[in-house]
């Protein structure tokens, strides 16, 4: 490739005409494939999803005082997301009629706590997180308290509201 | 001439595959390039066996046990690593291969991808826990971060849909970069040749390098195909040789349970290439995880595109103490917080079972219900008294000699900075027996 002598700037030649057509419609084109290819690649950062009210069981199959694990299926799961749809989260009834529902991430880096009823706190096997029965920290690493689920009770059953992870309160 | 002769020749003039391979094969390498130059093509071997191992698998994926995966794995990723450093030491990366370089660290970065996105398909419960920890990592970038989670997961939390995404980055969008970085890389080692094995007081001079090369090749250079290539086809074929005994002695690890995201009982730890990092956030202080979190990968992304700013001067390990000092410190650090990541004493031991008879030492009274209420109440979780138990606290087999009644009293009921309080936890009664076995915990 020998490179051409540049020319004077003059009116618009058939040649550049031809150039600028070549690399305009190919431009266009690529547009049209590429933008909603782009945005099917992005779409998980602007989809918004609904949330849901699951029920977890009737308010009678909790017991005051103790801390069990529930779980439910996600908002909207794929018909083939299969186990993966499940969520847990650690379901306390306070009193008769008032429950906690804590999620399961360890607000450090996600790992699932563990609650240890006899010891009353939820301990993280990652990186040695500990919370308190209230769901404050403990010890270790976490920098927040374990965040809440919404919970309420409809028709004798306990609901919880499903939320994005990580849980932002 | 023999018909098939005459059919290759025929085949041979109408796609030009002689025009074209053989002067690649034989252009002209270094005379003095040995043994220490077979790693380039040991990494691109193992690139090859894992699209050939990955086409086969791909066969029969619907996610299950993956044959060979993590022992090829392991082989794959070191090779990259062992080459990167070993280009950086002998400054091959200096002028004209600076591109070389920038192409070999894309290289690196798209393999963690693709080993990173390959523990997600195994799709076990390690794997949706490990995508998890990373969205959660993610999420803490400020402005970006939910956005980020979000991508990674795909949604609001792991689904169908995250799994179908990481399939596709894994099989499609990743291993099309690798083949055109590795195209680029290749290209850019025929471009500028071989770099020639450097020389304390040879110093690089952009102005003079390039005639000096080709003028040292043409006169001293020898085929690259066969003189150098056999080294290279000998370590390659052992390569392909012990991976392949390793996926027949070894095999696969086993899948971990199903991933189910409400079974709870799971103590996720990343693969074994990124096992440091795990250790790394465990070790840090926690203020300063989210400055590390940004800072940490920008800061070693821009050294790795940058070290080709210093393109010029010696090239010799043995005149840039700097280069070495770099990779060995690099090495020891990750080398120690890997090895601190297999134990990871960190963490609470969930294994912990009631301590013994025998170390308790009574049947009976308050030293025998003060041990039960040790491992109920969690203390050995995190505590260990004469080897069980957790290490994430003080040992406190020979507690009795170090604290008082009241020391160990104060510490139980106030906590300290690692340890809860259980002041609200334990009844008079409960701290009085707990601290009763505590103090029959004697070295005698």
């Amino acid at each position: 490739m020998t490179a051409e002598p540049r020319r004077p700037p003059g009116p618009l030649t058939r040649k550049d005409f031809l150039a600028r057509l070549t690399i305009a419609v190919s431009a266009l084109g690529a547009a049209v494939i590429g933008v909603p290819f782009v945005g099917f690649l992005l779409a998980p950062f602007f989809e918004r999803q609904p949330q849901a009210w699951r029920a977890v069981g009737r308010v009678e199959s909790f017991q005051i005082g103790t801390t069990v694990k529930v779980s439910f299926i996600d908002a909207s799961p794929l018909p083939w997301a299969g186990v993966v749809a499940r969520t847990a989260a650690w379901l306390r009834r306070e009193t008769q009629d008032s429950f906690i529902a804590f999620s399961v991430n360890c607000t450090h880096f996600g790992c699932p706590v563990r609650w240890l009823p006899t010891a009353a706190l939820f301990m993280c096997p990652c990186h040695g997180g500990v919370y308190y029965g209230d769901g404050t920290v403990a010890a270790g690493p976490p920098p927040k308290p374990l965040p809440q689920y919404p919970v309420r009770v409809r028709n004798g059953l306990v609901e919880i509201r499903t939320s994005p992870i990580p849980i932002s309160p | 001439m023999s018909p098939l002769r005459r059919v290759w020749r025929w085949a041979d003039d109408r796609l030009g595959i002689s025009d074209v391979i053989w002067p690649v094969l034989t252009h002209l390498a270094p005379r003095d390039a040995r043994w220490y130059y077979v790693f380039g093509t040991a990494t691109l071997t193992t690139f090859m066996l894992q699209v050939i191992t990955g086409i086969a698998l791909a066969l029969s994926y619907i996610p299950s046990t993956a044959e060979a995966y993590d022992t090829l794995q392991f082989i794959t990723h070191q090779a990259p690593f062992g080459h990167m450093a070993q280009t950086f030491l002998m400054g091959s990366y200096k002028y004209p291969r600076e591109m070389n370089w920038i192409t070999g660290v894309l290289l690196f970065a798209v393999t963690v991808a693709m080993a990173f996105t390959g523990q997600l398909l195994r799709w076990d419960q390690t794997a949706v826990w490990s995508i998890l920890v990373s969205a959660e990592i993610a999420a803490r970038i400020p402005i970006v971060g939910p956005s980020l989670a979000r991508f990674l997961l795909a949604g609001d939390t792991w689904g169908g849909q995250t799994l179908s995404r990481f399939f596709s980055f894994h099989v499609f969008w990743i291993p099309a970069l690798i083949f055109a970085f590795v195209g680029a890389h290749v290209w850019l080692v025929l471009r500028h040749g071989i770099s020639e094995p450097p020389k304390a007081g040879q110093p690089v001079d952009p102005r003079t390098y390039r005639a000096w090369y080709h003028a040292t090749i043409r006169r001293e250079g020898v085929p690259f195909f066969p003189d150098a290539a056999w080294r290279d086809a000998v370590f390659g074929a052992g390569l392909v040789i012990v991976v392949a005994a390793l996926a027949v002695l070894v095999g696969a690890p086993e899948l971990g349970q199903q991933p189910d995201p409400s079974l709870l009982a799971s103590s996720p730890r990343p693969d074994w290439y990124l096992l440091w990092t795990f250790s790394l956030f465990a070790l840090l202080p926690p203020s300063w995880e989210n400055t590390f979190i940004i800072v940490g990968p920008a800061f070693a992304a821009i050294v790795l595109f940058l070290i080709p700013l210093w393109n010029r001067g010696e090239r010799s390990p043995a005149r840039r103490p700097w280069a070495v000092a770099s990779v060995i410190a690099i090495c020891l650090t990750v080398g120690t917080l890997w090895i601190a990541g297999i134990t990871s004493p960190w963490s609470p031991d969930f294994a912990a079972r009631p301590l013994p008879p025998t170390v308790v030492g009574t049947a009976g009274g308050p030293v025998e219900l003060g041990a039960r209420l040790f491992y109920d109440k969690g203390c050995e979780y995190c505590h260990a008294i004469a080897g069980y138990g957790g290490l994430r606290g003080p040992d406190l087999t020979t507690v009795g000699d170090r604290l008082t009644p009241a020391e160990m009293t104060w510490r139980i009921l106030n906590g300290g900075a690692n340890m809860p309080a259980f002041a609200g936890n334990l009844t008079p009664d409960q701290v009085d027996a707990l601290i009763a076995f505590l103090k029959s915990r004697t070295a005698r």
